[in-house]
């Protein structure tokens, strides 16, 4: 049975290694989400339809997954220019430039909220600048886009970057001179190459988005049915102590995320196989 | 005639190299473009939040840092990432070596697993625990018989954080040992190296900038949960506030500058992060070469 | 060394039997957003009472949050040996969903266990440039309210109940009128925060909004932290007794062997002195001397209260404020 399960090697390890990764990951991930799906069914399918249908809920998906869709592609675009910059051009302050792109990896997400809203509402350091011409980010689903799209933007950055620095400059010279321009170089030599990465950014910086609780509850104002996501209705109703409702939601959320890993690892095996055709 | 026949070609590799050298006004448009960019989207809010940390003066500032419960949640946060960041390389380890050293069935869906705290709600990695270990929960009563408490107090937040962070030392091993191949482990052992010895002896060191790099990572995000804490600590006071809780906390006491101050201690945590993290990037290179 | 410090910590933390320990006696009250000042007072005071009462230290800690969040946070085993809630719905779920309290909790301390009132106030800018003086005025087109969501703070829902009573009043009990006032007074809340304070901070700090919808005991406070020059206090004719309930949780506070100093620590907020510091803090005080002592700084208000109109917390809650009550519909129909 072992034989066919895993090819035979002389290294050691493979047992005690494999099965302490398996039993840490059950206890510690796979055994705690279970309760999630345990728990929701704990109560009728009809009510947990009910919850997870409900017009309110329904809209907060919409949110939810609609700004996150939003900033993922606006962290695509921002962030494909960023890796672009700091990967072909010399200019002074790069290297600090290129370590500040993590920073909303590393700054807590409840600090990043409220430094957005302290910068973007009415009387905010940018958010004055914006309301005369009517853009009103702070409390508006814009101004959910703009705190996912902080925090997806390293993802995209750091997914480009390493591809466009290996990217083959003969393959682009070679394009030159046989007489292709600037602009046909980046779209038929260069955007190919880097197209699986800003897949995967993009998918990694939608995931995080989807769930992303503290740094949004902040700035969003948190209107019914306008810009409530969706883990704020989570904790809604279990304040309510609806504890099937909640986690019937969570599952919802749970499965949306699975599905967006599987397909990000299935790119990213694709990219590692384009990068060894290449 | 001869002369002319090379000069062509040589004209035209000049001018082929030139096509990764884009025309000044570009290179000078979209570099100030991508620097707006990062301007606006994170060097403001980290302006922001030192701005109004130091808004009533340095004096105000190191109050703020020496009350003692911004010391206390210091230490919280320092025991929670000292528990939960070992916790996590030991896994990683393990993890990285059968995943990236073998070849067995079932292994995408492994490494797809792995990555599943990442992508949960932090919400719901509070809330899971909250389920099981909860007075409601699956033990809730048998924990409370034996008066163990875990949510709403330190191992509860250990709990929680080491889901959030679970993937992150994994995650930078993999790709690293599953590109160093074996061949050095496995000439070790034919010259009678036992076990433990290989792995002290080749893949340590051959992992450690990675491994670095992993637990800084690791480290940061533990320091900074704020979520999934946030649904397991029961905010005592003084005993069960992490760091980013008490943030939440002052800023709830209308003290702004104090909630900034603290929160400026943990933008310079991120800051020297990001630090060590360039230092290891360019050891790790290094190591590659 | 570093290794069996942490150990250390983690066995501390994990065995809670913290009452076994030689020393003081530890008490947590848990309590939601408003009451922080409040209780900072009353523990120091309560301590050095119960010492030269018993010879006994107390030390009491503090865990504040929305009064539901709370509330669920004890049925899920934070270990309250008291709570102080914004609402007597809150302590009856404990009762009810965890049962570490009797059902009948309310009637064991005097005034439906609430040592201290409050009611729903309106906080305006210096000035009051919109003319704010009455809950007709938060209905207008053009005046933005402030209020937190309502779901998720208990003086949001006071604030809801204020307004629906005073539309009541006015329209001799017409409910369908009511429900139209209370309508047309969201569609002019541009933010709905999570807590009391958030909201607070949105109006203050962000500059958001013409009015605040608050506890008076948060107005004024919020009063004397940002200064007489930048808002005022304006009192509504008509407005809801709120009354914060407070209870001992009797399974935890056996459990802990802190039923008697539980119980003694709630009195103590009836005492002369307890009602003092909740006078000198905005809470309303029952007792009528002190309440003649402190009548300068408080308005007379015409109160109604949540039995008198709404039948109480349970049917309250139900009706309005349950996924599917009449607060979902009025966001509902909004679109």
């Amino acid at each position: 049975m072992s034989i066919s399960f895993k090819k035979p090697s002389i290294l050691p390890g493979f047992w005690p290694a494999f099965s302490y990764t398996v039993l840490y990951l059950s206890l510690i991930v796979l055994i705690p989400l279970s309760a999630v799906f345990l728990k929701s069914v704990t109560s009728s399918w009809a009510h947990l339809w009910e919850v997870v249908t409900s017009p309110e809920v329904v809209a907060s998906y919409k949110l939810s997954f609609g700004a996150s869709l939003v900033a993922g592609l606006v962290s695509v675009v921002v962030g494909f220019l960023v890796a672009w910059v700091l990967v072909r051009y010399q200019f002074p302050g790069k290297a600090l430039a290129d370590a500040l792109v993590d920073l909303p990896f590393a700054l807590p997400t409840a600090v990043a909220g409220i430094a957005l809203t302290t910068l973007y509402t009415e009387h905010g350091w940018l958010g004055r600048y914006l309301a005369p011409l009517g853009i009103k980010v702070a409390f508006t689903p814009l101004g959910v886009v703009v705190a996912l799209t902080f925090i997806g933007l390293p993802f995209v950055v750091r997914s480009v970057q390493p591809v466009l620095a290996d990217a083959d400059a003969e393959l682009e010279e070679a394009a030159a001179s046989l007489g292709a321009s600037r602009w046909q170089v980046f779209r038929l030599v260069i955007f190919p190459v880097v197209r699986p990465a800003l897949l995967t950014g993009f998918a990694l910086a939608f995931a995080r988005a989807l769930g992303e609780y503290g740094s949004v509850i902040f700035i969003a104002g948190n209107m019914p049915m306008k810009t409530e996501i969706t883990p704020l209705l989570i904790v809604s109703k279990l304040e309510q102590y609806d504890y099937a409702g909640a986690t019937a939601i969570a599952a919802v959320m749970l499965t949306a995320s699975f599905l967006m890993l599987l397909a990000i690892n299935a790119l990213e095996r694709r990219t590692r196989r384009f990068m060894v055709m290449g | 005639m001869a002369t002319a026949a090379i000069e062509v070609p040589r004209k035209s590799e000049a001018g082929a190299r030139a096509i990764r050298r884009d025309p000044p006004l570009v290179r000078w448009g979209l570099t100030v473009l991508a620097l707006g960019a990062l301007g606006a989207f994170i060097v403001l809010p980290l302006a922001a939040v030192f701005v109004q940390a130091f808004a009533k003066g340095v004096p105000a500032y190191l109050a703020a840092i020496r009350e003692p419960d911004t010391l206390s949640a210091i230490k919280l946060s320092l025991l929670v990432a000292g528990v939960s960041v070992p916790l996590n390389v030991v896994f990683g380890v393990a993890a990285a070596w059968a995943i990236a050293k073998f070849q067995f069935k079932g292994k995408n869906v492994l490494v797809t697993l792995i990555d599943i705290p990442f992508a949960v709600s932090p919400v719901v990695s509070g809330l899971i625990f909250v389920l099981i270990f909860g007075a409601q929960g699956w033990f809730g009563e048998w924990l409370s018989d034996h008066d163990i408490r875990i949510v709403f107090a330190v191992p509860g937040i250990i709990l929680a954080t080491t889901f959030v962070t679970f993937p992150f030392v994994a995650r930078e091993l993999i790709p690293l040992m599953q590109s160093q191949g074996s061949d050095e482990e496995e000439a070790a052992l034919t010259l009678g190296a036992s076990g433990w010895q290989m792995f002290f002896k080749i893949t340590l060191p051959n992992i450690r900038w990675g491994l670095l790099y992993g637990v800084v990572l690791c480290t940061a995000r533990a320091l900074g949960e704020f979520g999934a804490v946030s649904v397991v600590s029961g905010h005592i006071r003084g005993q069960t506030n992490t760091l980013p809780l008490h943030v939440e906390i002052l800023y709830n006491e209308y003290n702004y500058s104090g909630a900034f101050a603290v929160a400026s201690l943990l933008s310079v945590i991120a800051v020297i992060t990001l630090t060590l993290k360039k230092f290891l990037e360019w050891k790790t290179k290094e190591g590659a070469k | 060394m570093k290794l069996t410090t942490i150990l250390r910590y983690f066995v501390a933390a994990a065995v809670a039997g913290a009452a076994a320990f030689a020393g003081p006696v530890k008490l947590l009250n848990v309590s939601y957003d408003p009451t922080r000042e409040l209780y900072q007072d009353i523990n120091a005071a309560f301590a050095k009472q119960w010492k030269a009462k018993t010879g006994v230290d107390v030390e009491i800690s503090q865990s504040h949050g929305g009064s539901s969040k709370q509330a669920r946070s004890v049925i899920d085993g934070l270990p309250a040996d008291v709570v102080t809630l914004g609402l007597a719905y809150d302590i009856d779920s404990i009762a009810e969903h965890a049962r570490l309290l009797p059902a009948n909790w309310q009637t064991r301390l005097p005034n439906n266990s609430t040592p201290y009132t409050s009611t729903i106030v309106f906080l305006v800018r210096h000035g009051n440039p919109k003319h704010v003086k009455d809950w007709d005025d938060l209905v207008r087109p053009g005046v933005a309210v402030i209020v937190p969501n309502p779901k998720s703070s208990g003086g949001a829902r006071w604030a809801y109940l204020a307004a629906w009573g005073y539309a009541l009043r006015k329209n001799n009990g017409d409910d369908r009128k009511a429900q139209e006032f209370v309508t047309r007074l969201y569609k002019n809340v541009p933010v709905l925060d999570s807590g009391a304070r958030g909201s607070t901070t949105t109006f203050a700090q962000r500059g958001i909004g013409d009015v605040l919808l608050d506890w008076e005991n948060e107005a004024f406070l919020a009063l004397n932290e940002l200064g007489k020059d930048k808002v005022e206090v304006v009192t509504p004719s008509v407005s809801i007794l709120a009354e914060p309930p407070v209870a001992v949780v009797d399974k935890i506070a056996a459990k802990h062997g802190t039923a008697q100093v539980a119980k003694a620590y709630l009195e103590f907020l009836y005492s002369a002195e307890g009602q003092e510091i909740g006078a000198r803090h905005y809470y309303r005080p029952r007792s009528p001397e002190v309440a003649a002592r402190y009548a300068g700084r408080f308005t007379n208000v015409q109160f109604f209260t949540i039995d008198e109109v709404f039948g109480g917390w349970q049917k309250a809650q139900k009706r309005h404020f349950d996924d599917g009550g009449v607060f979902d519909q009025i966001y509902l129909k909004g679109r």
